[in-house]
């Protein structure tokens, strides 16, 4: 990157906030994708919306690309730029209002997806969302990546609540959609295009979230079952029975060893199955559908159901679930986690095909995941400097993709398409998806400029 | 360095929000993360070991808060801790930290006899005078922040002072052997008495061997693991020649070197043996709660725990101290908002990086404010100290105080 350039940078966010040392490009060169890295010319820290605009102007007119990035958990690359600006939004953390009459909150880009969970529910309020990642992700991140969670079954995913979003284009101009209004059907709908556009559409500098009540009871409950067509059959029973449980997680006979072996939280290793149900509501209701639910799972042969006495015992029977991810990454070096998705009712037939996968090209593939969404996470365990393995995982991870686009589900249902899963989109959207696509970036960002190389 | 360890991180970034420094400055480079993947680039041949990637890793407290915090078992601190020692190992000690580790640190008599000079300052009342006249402004800053941080010091060492066999109170139990932390007998001895009194009242003989030697955590802390190891041995073999039940420390930093030894010195049985019978105080005295309450009366403060990072993520000891402050009548125990964050004291680091110790203190110190407690209770010299000097610049309506100085104290109530 030119001196006089950075010199320009400078000038906007200050010597101090505008990273161009090796080292620092360095560890700006990756997220939290495996085997996926990539250098930027240069790292921003800006400290206001305003200063965002102004680099977004620089850049425009002097062509270089600009890439936003919050914490660094982004899971599919997207994150990532080569040669170009990143700016990370962590300064803009502040959490601008909560509104208890319109039930809203306004947030900067760079605040902390728990932070506005913590602020929210101390006034009674709830913003459901709750990305793995939460108490480090961002809520620009969240919006860019349309981010999921353990409540999507019931509450829905970041798009469900995202009501206004304050963007700042590619040449620098601000675009401001929706607000806080329940109803709105003035021209098109930008929010949607907006949220999970990855980066790659404009810089949100504000975002106002719809809150909800916060629920005033809830059951956590443990099933385990021997068939893993019955743990299948159950889950798919519960929400026919018209019980829609906030959580429904799901652990797979591999993620139980690895669960177990490291934390002796005592499960059975004979059982093909675990399921972490929670229901949420009023109590009156929630003691309704837990007694549903447990007589469903009995009746789904399970071996083996607890109900949560008080909070202790709920977080000891959700202890296995909140271990699966470090139980498995503990046993091998790199950990591969992918997050295709499937109608629920295919989950069982998913698991199959995940299952024969992984025996065919001899890899080692734990599922864990949000049995009641359908998005599972099948999480392939390898180590990085065996080049024959990873390739052997890639062509397992291929026929999972292609599988899922053919039980009409899709490639990605939380991660992203970023760098990591471009080469599947086309398969799942067709040729007109990716056009219309295109189309859409040429109106947003026609030299573009922003995050370039990400979606297709 | 192991390789694997490196490459085990899986950059998810779960440890960042634990991270002091990254919460400070909001940089990858700040953070554990990337200081993995500084050392790891630099292993690979992708960074040279420049001034700025030593002067990025040096920003480290290695609080180890991160290793809490991972999900798949990297102890990001302990890595950085681990290369750091590495290189100074390679190009040799300097000639005040050759002095100090190894003519001074080894050596209990040398160590009290160099602040026999602190003390007469105290003493003299000189150390008024010179506070009054400003005189330290001439000094070296890192001399001045040393003075500073320094409390009133006792009249003798503790080393010095206690019987090496103290009988246990009533029935007998059993039989600890007590290893005396330098900063614990040198500054803070009325806390140790206490621990020794706590544990002769529930029943243990208590041996506490006077030609004992320090943990070997500076050594490790300077680069130098032949002087760790040498430290080890000679407390292992001192060691062994009591029958002890638990080999007890009130010092959460000795505490977390001492159960090392058997990581240290591989294959050496004694090591692992030694390192096996290593107890924080809390966790003995937590064993015997029941009885401990019986003792204790009542003792009306509004008192909160902090958690040393030796003890909380080095020890992974949470929930010991709390139940033992919590069986005090009368005690109003409120939990401290992020209890396990570090206080910025870490070692010598409060002295060498003084502008974001000051920034990590502050933090800890809003939070301490916010819980609205009059005493704060810990369980680490270098906490005590920095803690000790950053209530009363800041908060002096708040007292602080060992563990064991509360329970002994709500002992004698």
């Amino acid at each position: 990157m030119e001196p006089s350039f950075i010199k320009e940078l400078q000038n906007i966010v200050g010597v101090q906030h505008t990273l161009t040392d090796r080292e620092s490009l360095a560890v700006y060169g990756y997220d939290s994708t495996p085997e996926i890295e990539s250098l930027p010319g240069a790292v921003l820290l800006p400290g206001t919306s305003d200063q965002v605009a102004q680099i977004m102007r620089l850049c425009h007119g002097a062509g270089v690309t600009v890439t936003p990035r919050g914490s660094g958990t982004n899971l599919s690359g997207g994150s990532l730029s080569a040669g170009g600006v990143v700016v990370q939004t962590s300064r803009l953390n502040r959490l601008l209002e909560i509104d208890e009459e319109n039930l809203t909150a306004t947030v900067e880009p760079g605040l902390i997806t728990s932070a506005l969970h913590r602020e929210v529910e101390s006034r009674g309020l709830f913003y459901p969302p709750d990305p793995g990642s939460m108490n480090i992700s961002t809520m620009g991140g969240n919006v860019a990546e349309n981010s999921g969670g353990l409540r999507g079954l019931k509450y829905g995913v970041t798009a469900d609540y995202v009501m206004g979003l304050e963007t700042v284009l590619a040449d620098g101009e601000l675009l401001c959609t929706g607000g806080k209004v329940v109803k709105d059907v003035a021209g098109y709908s930008l929010n949607p295009l907006l949220v999970s556009s990855e980066g790659t559409l404009g810089f949100f500098t504000g975002i106002t979230v719809k809150l909800i009540p916060k629920p005033q009871g809830k059951i956590t409950m443990l099933a385990h079952f021997p068939a893993l067509q019955d743990a299948a059959l159950a889950v798919s029973a519960i929400i026919a029975a018209k019980v829609i449980p906030a959580t429904l997680e799901f652990l797979d006979k591999v993620t139980i060893k690895c669960v177990e072996d490291y934390a002796h939280v005592g499960l059975p290793l004979d059982v093909d199955a675990v399921l972490l149900i929670e229901v949420d509501g009023h109590p009156v209701v929630i003691a309704e559908e837990a007694a549903a639910v447990a007589e469903i799972c009995k009746k789904h042969r399970c071996s083996f159901f607890q109900t949560a006495k008080d909070a202790d015992e709920a977080l000891k029977l959700a202890a296995a679930r909140r271990t699966a991810l470090s139980a498995l990454a503990r046993l091998k070096p790199t950990t591969i986690l992918e997050d295709a998705t499937v109608p629920r009712s295919c989950i069982a037939a998913m698991l199959k095909v995940i299952q024969d996968s992984a025996k065919k090209y001899n890899v080692t593939i734990g599922t864990f995941g949000h049995a009641g969404d359908g998005n599972l996470h099948p999480t392939c365990l390898t180590d990085e400097r065996d080049q024959d393995e990873i390739k052997r995982a890639h062509a397992a991870f291929a026929e999972i993709f292609d599988a899922a686009i053919a039980m009409g589900g899709t490639i990605t249902g939380e991660h992203g398409v970023g760098l990591a899963k471009k080469k599947y989109l086309p398969k799942l959207v067709g040729e007109s998806g990716i056009r219309i696509m295109r189309g859409i970036k040429q109106a947003f960002d026609p030299k573009g400029i922003l995050n370039p190389g990400k979606i297709f | 360095m192991d390789y694997v360890k490196l490459i085990n991180c899986m950059r998810c970034g779960m440890c960042l929000p634990a991270c002091p420094t990254y919460k400070e400055t909001f940089l990858e480079t700040a953070s554990p993360r990337g200081r993995v993947a500084l050392v790891r680039k630099l292993q690979e041949g992708q960074l040279d070991q420049s001034d700025q990637l030593l002067e990025y890793l040096s920003l480290c407290l290695d609080c180890q808060a991160c290793a809490s915090a991972c999900p798949c078992g990297v102890n990001a601190g302990e890595l950085v801790a681990e290369f750091t020692c590495e290189r100074k190992a390679e190009s040799g000690l300097g000639y005040l930290e050759n002095l100090i580790l190894h003519k001074l640190v080894p050596h209990p008599d040398r160590l009290e006899t160099s602040m026999v000079p602190m003390r007469m300052y105290q003493r003299t009342g000189l150390q008024k005078l010179v506070r009054r006249l400003g005189i330290l402004k001439m000094f070296p800053k890192p001399l001045e922040r040393m003075e500073g941080l320094l409390p009133d010091l006792p009249a003798r060492p503790l080393r010095q002072e206690i019987q090496e066999v103290t009988p246990a109170m009533g029935q007998e139990r059993g039989t600890v052997g007590f290893f005396l932390g330098c900063v614990m007998s040198l500054i803070f001895s009325d806390a140790s008495r206490a621990t020794i009194k706590l544990l002769s009242s529930l029943g243990y003989k208590v041996i506490t061997p006077k030609n004992q030697v320090c943990c070997g955590a500076p050594n490790m802390l300077g680069g130098d693991l032949a002087g760790l190891k040498e430290a080890a041995q000679t407390n292992i073999d001192i060691f062994a020649g009591y029958k002890v039940d638990f080999i007890v420390t009130d010092c959460g930093g000795c505490g977390a070197e001492l159960k090392k030894y058997g990581h240290h010195l591989e294959d050496n049985e004694s090591a692992e043996l030694f390192s096996s019978k290593v107890r924080d105080i809390s966790q003995v005295l937590a064993l015997h709660a029941d009885e401990l309450r019986a003792k204790l009366r009542p003792l009306p403060l509004k008192a909160t725990y902090h958690d040393p990072c030796h003890i909380a993520h080095c020890q992974g000891i949470r929930r010991e101290p709390r139940e033992l402050l919590k069986l005090v009548p009368g005690l109003d125990y409120r939990e401290l908002e992020a209890a396990d964050a570090c206080c910025g004291s870490a070692g010598t680091y409060n002295i060498e990086r003084p502008e974001m110790s000051d920034r990590i203190l502050k933090r800890k110190l809003e939070t301490i404010r916010a819980s609205g407690a009059e005493l704060l209770v810990t369980g680490n010299p270098g906490c005590l100290l920095q803690l000790k000097k950053g209530l009363g610049d800041h908060l002096p309506q708040v007292r602080i105080m060992h563990l064991t100085e509360v329970l002994a104290r709500s002992m004698d109530a």
